[in-house]
């Protein structure tokens, strides 16, 4: 945000904050360390709200639950806002400071009454006022997200409507005061910091920046591509259309990953050429045409990432991959000899000290301070720079350093998917406790927590249908149908329906969900999908 | 398609700007500084914030104190006595770990007195516990000298779950000719970890990092009264059935091994636990974004064990399931290529 793709607090602020909004996220299960933080800041006096259409395990801490109905976040944070300002809460202080286009987003906020958002979110207007006004008026406050804002097709118009609640309300750029997106990988943070991104060079730096660009070209003696590349979205989409045709996949599983599973499989399976790099045989390296199997990049491998509050951590090689098995660096360099290019010595340091030469955020962090430290969090501009705690602190500066940030007016559009007779259950998908997403590394283990995949239904819901808890029905959805037991879930209102995708060799979730995606970030909407759950007949048994 | 691509790129021209402009270095707000208070520690004076314990105060000087409930990262519960000093004008020995400071106090951490109080706690505790696998308590045995075995050879063991069901009130005579014990046979009941309650000192760790100090799952209590007193789910139902969320913080903080890795319990029922063999690599969780730092304890070039460091500020030493005990799908290819080595030498 505001040109930086990071969380903007440290977790020991949360600790020590006085309001905390989490909004799309269930970190009581997918994140539960960074919830002992929350819980921390709740012992603590915080007020914590949990915004999620489920009544989730974290939900069951909140001081309030707001039940918002599936895609209708950015009419809540609208309503919060016009909310806030007629109340007299907005902090003007901050907004004639630090933004601009303050004067368009009022306007844009001008139709979300409390009433037309109680309407389209669900969420009682009382309720809504509430939350805006603990907002606003805390001292302290922080948003927290993860996929519950992000899997839709308007993700990134979700991110920017929290985004200009803390403009407004200048919760953001103090201690205490932030916006948090939790990531749902160990290096999410940092491979989009290393320039895994298809815009981006390293440390953020834009590829259609010519100085930026050049700067790299120098270092590496080859010339860049000038444009930016393809999301995974538009990866797929060049697959249907021939444009790609060859296609080299590191660490992901996309075969069971990707929405509307049938069309990802029968692109992938088009391909030229398919090359899979993984630690282990996945669906999409059963695939391939060529496997070059990887040793673990976290504990058979040097190396560093960075987690969701920026801090870059050391990983270590703890024991030996198996016989046969290299590292990602050696993997990578061996293929750029094979190539006719020189990439060096396969020596996680020596790569990182080039990278500390070409990102300003990272020239301060050597491997000898990020030991010493436990991490460092950036950004990190010199050897003797701390490494920055919380962002944009330069908000607050009189007159602001930098360019001041944009107030983003958007609006709300519901899930791509609507619901009607035919598919009247709104499905919702997230992770449990105990699995992590495909299965591909939680599958191995024996958790006693493990149930298997169920189709959740809310109790209600179930006794319309005239279906039993344990009962195996067929999910359908526009794009393809499961068998799923029913298991009956209370923290799901009627109409909500809850799926993982954990067990994708047992019920393939992912041939439910829709790849509506959102153009600006190529996510795609696995929230949001309109199913029907139908009872399997005795004896008939027909897909 | 949806709507919003019709809609033209986002980017700003102002994202170009690279890299952002260095803003001032974020701090935290200060704390209060707290007044000095003055006192006398093994007769050496001393200063230290207000709010400081004794136990901090003495280390402070160099003053190590035994400490068995204590640990930095709970909140201090005062019932192992382990850490108790003599305070002059107290009528009894006070608990280190929890006592603040106060100005012109005068305590000795070493006086015969608390070297006798000690010595009869670890005396009362290895006298009815197995303490086989608690080094850190074994050696404060041998610097205070106690013996165990002038309580009588061990009592009888429990048999299965009768600890379990006691009810209050109602107590056996002791027996005379033996030192009562809190023996029983080990609960496994999962995949994950065992509890052997044979180990147990009732130090309360388990009970405050499931509870309100680090996880809040709360699936154990202390149960009971007296000799009685156990940690147990509750109505002492098997984990599965219990709230258990199996993030095994409770094994990280256990000291005497009643809590362990079902996969150190086997290996030592095996016989092949050998932590003189043993690695430990400091690295980070590869599930969630959260970045846990992780403790790997290796053996033979296999993961026998998961902690995480106390002074982690992500973890503070608590970890989730999955870190904790995710990590089989590191050692089943690692076994099958083992076995395929092993196949296609047999079939030399």
């Amino acid at each position: 945000m505001f040109g930086l793709g990071g969380g903007t607090s440290s977790y020991r602020e949360i600790e020590e904050t006085d309001v905390i909004l989490l909004w799309g996220s269930n970190a009581r299960d997918t994140h539960p360390i960074f919830f002992h933080h929350v819980l921390k800041g709740v012992h603590n006096g915080a007020r914590l709200f949990v915004i999620d259409p489920r009544r989730t395990s974290s939900a069951q801490w909140a001081d309030v639950w707001l039940g918002v109905d599936v895609g209708a976040d950015i009419a809540l944070a609208n309503a919060m806002a016009r909310e806030i300002l007629d109340a007299g809460l907005a902090n003007f202080d901050f907004i004639d400071n630090a933004t601009t286009e303050f004067g368009a987003y009022v306007e844009s906020i001008e139709r979300y009454t409390l009433v037309y958002a109680e309407e389209v979110t669900g969420v009682p207007a009382s309720v809504i006022r509430e939350t805006a006004h603990a907002y606003a008026k805390a001292d302290r406050a922080q948003i927290c997200w993860t996929l519950g804002i992000t899997e839709h097709h308007n993700a990134v118009d979700n991110v920017l409507a929290i985004i200009n609640l803390a403009l407004l309300t200048g919760h953001v750029g103090r201690y205490g005061s932030g916006l948090n997106p939790l990531r749902g990988q160990n290096n999410v943070q940092g491979s989009g910091d290393m320039g895994a991104l298809p815009d981006r060079l390293p440390g953020f730096q834009h590829v259609e920046n010519a100085p930026l660009r050049e700067k790299f070209e120098q270092t590496w003696g080859v010339s860049l591509p000038a444009q930016k590349g393809l999301n995974l979205t538009e990866m797929f989409e060049a697959m249907e259309h021939g444009d790609l045709t060859a296609l080299y996949v590191l660490g992901e599983n996309p075969a069971q990953s990707e929405a509307d599973q049938h069309r990802a499989i029968k692109l992938l399976k088009g391909l030229d050429i398919l090359i899979v790099q993984d630690m282990l045989m996945n669906a999409t390296a059963e695939l391939a045409d060529v496997v070059l199997p990887a040793a673990a990049s976290w504990c058979e491998s040097e190396g560093t990432v960075t987690n969701s509050e920026r801090r870059v951590q050391r990983v270590r090689k703890a024991m030996d991959p198996p016989p046969g098995v290299r590292d990602d660096l050696t993997i990578l360099c061996n293929v750029a000899r094979s190539l006719g290019g020189d990439l060096g010595a396969p020596v996680a340091e020596r790569i990182w000290n080039e990278l500390r030469s070409l990102s300003p955020f990272h020239a301060g962090m050597s491997y000898e301070r990020i030991e010493r430290s436990g991490g460092l969090q950036w950004p990190c501009y010199d050897e003797s720079h701390p490494g920055e705690m919380y962002l944009h602190g330069r908000l607050w500066e009189r007159p602001v350093i930098g360019p001041r940030a944009p107030f983003s007016p958007v609006e709300y559009v519901p899930p791509f998917e609507r619901l009607d007779e035919q598919y009247p259950l709104r499905l919702t998908t997230g992770r449990r406790l105990d699995s992590f997403n495909t299965g591909v590394q939680t599958a191995s283990y024996t958790s006693p927590l493990r149930r298997g995949e169920t189709i959740d239904l809310a109790p209600e819901d179930g006794q319309n249908l005239g279906v039993a808890e344990g009962e195996t029905v067929r999910v359908c959805s526009r794009r393809g149908a499961v068998r799923a037991p029913v298991r009956f879930d209370s923290s799901l209102r009627p109409g909500l329906a809850f799926m993982t995708p954990h067990f994708p060799n047992e019920v393939a979730t992912n041939e439910l969900t829709i790849d509506a995606t959102d153009p600006k970030s190529g996510t795609a909407e696995f929230k949001a999908t309109a199913i029907r759950v139908e009872k399997i007949a005795a004896g008939v048994a027909q897909d | 398609m949806p709507p919003e691509a019709e809609q033209s790129d986002f980017t700003p021209t102002w994202q170009f700007l690279n890299p952002v402009p260095r803003g001032p270095v974020p701090k935290a707000p200060e704390e209060s500084a707290q007044p000095e208070i003055e006192l006398t520690i093994d007769g050496r004076e001393t200063s230290v914030p207000e709010g400081t314990t004794l136990l901090h105060a003495a280390r402070g000087l160099g003053i190590d104190t035994p400490t068995l409930c204590y640990l930095e990262s709970l909140t201090p519960v005062n019932v192992c006595r382990v850490c108790v000093v003599e305070l002059e004008g107290s009528r009894t020995l006070v608990p280190a770990c929890s006592r603040k400071v106060e100005p012109g106090m005068q305590v000795r951490t070493d006086s015969p007195r608390v070297r006798l109080s000690r010595r009869m706690v670890l005396e009362f505790l290895a006298s009815s516990v197995d303490v086989s696998t608690a080094p850190e308590l074994q050696a404060y045995m041998d610097e205070y000298e106690a013996e165990p075995e002038r309580y009588g050879p061990p009592g009888p063991a429990a048999s299965d779950s009768v600890r379990d069901n006691a009810v209050p009130g109602h107590h056996d005579s002791p027996v005379l000719d033996a030192a009562e014990t809190v023996e029983q046979p080990v609960k496994i009941d999962n995949e994950l970890y065992i509890r052997d309650y044979s180990k147990c000192i009732l130090c309360y760790k388990c009970v405050e990092a499931c509870g309100e100090d680090a996880q809040n799952t709360f699936a154990i209590a202390v149960a009971g009264r007296g000799f009685d007193a156990r940690i147990s789910t509750e109505f002492a139902v098997p984990l599965p059935d219990s709230a258990c969320v199996y993030c095994g913080n409770c094994i990280g903080v256990c000291p005497t091994g009643a809590l362990m890795f079902r996969s150190e319990f086997d290996m030592r029922a095996a016989g092949t636990w050998d932590e003189a063999a043993q690695s430990e690599t400091d690295t980070i969780c590869s599930y969630c974004g959260v970045g846990c730092s992780l403790s790997l304890h290796i053996q033979d070039n296999e993961i026998v064990k998961v902690m995480s460091p106390l002074e982690s500020e992500v973890t503070k030493g608590n970890l989730c399931i999955k870190g904790r005990f995710g990590w089989q799908f590191m050692q089943q290819p690692k076994k099958e290529a083992d076995e395929a080595q092993e196949d296609a030498q047999a079939s030399e």
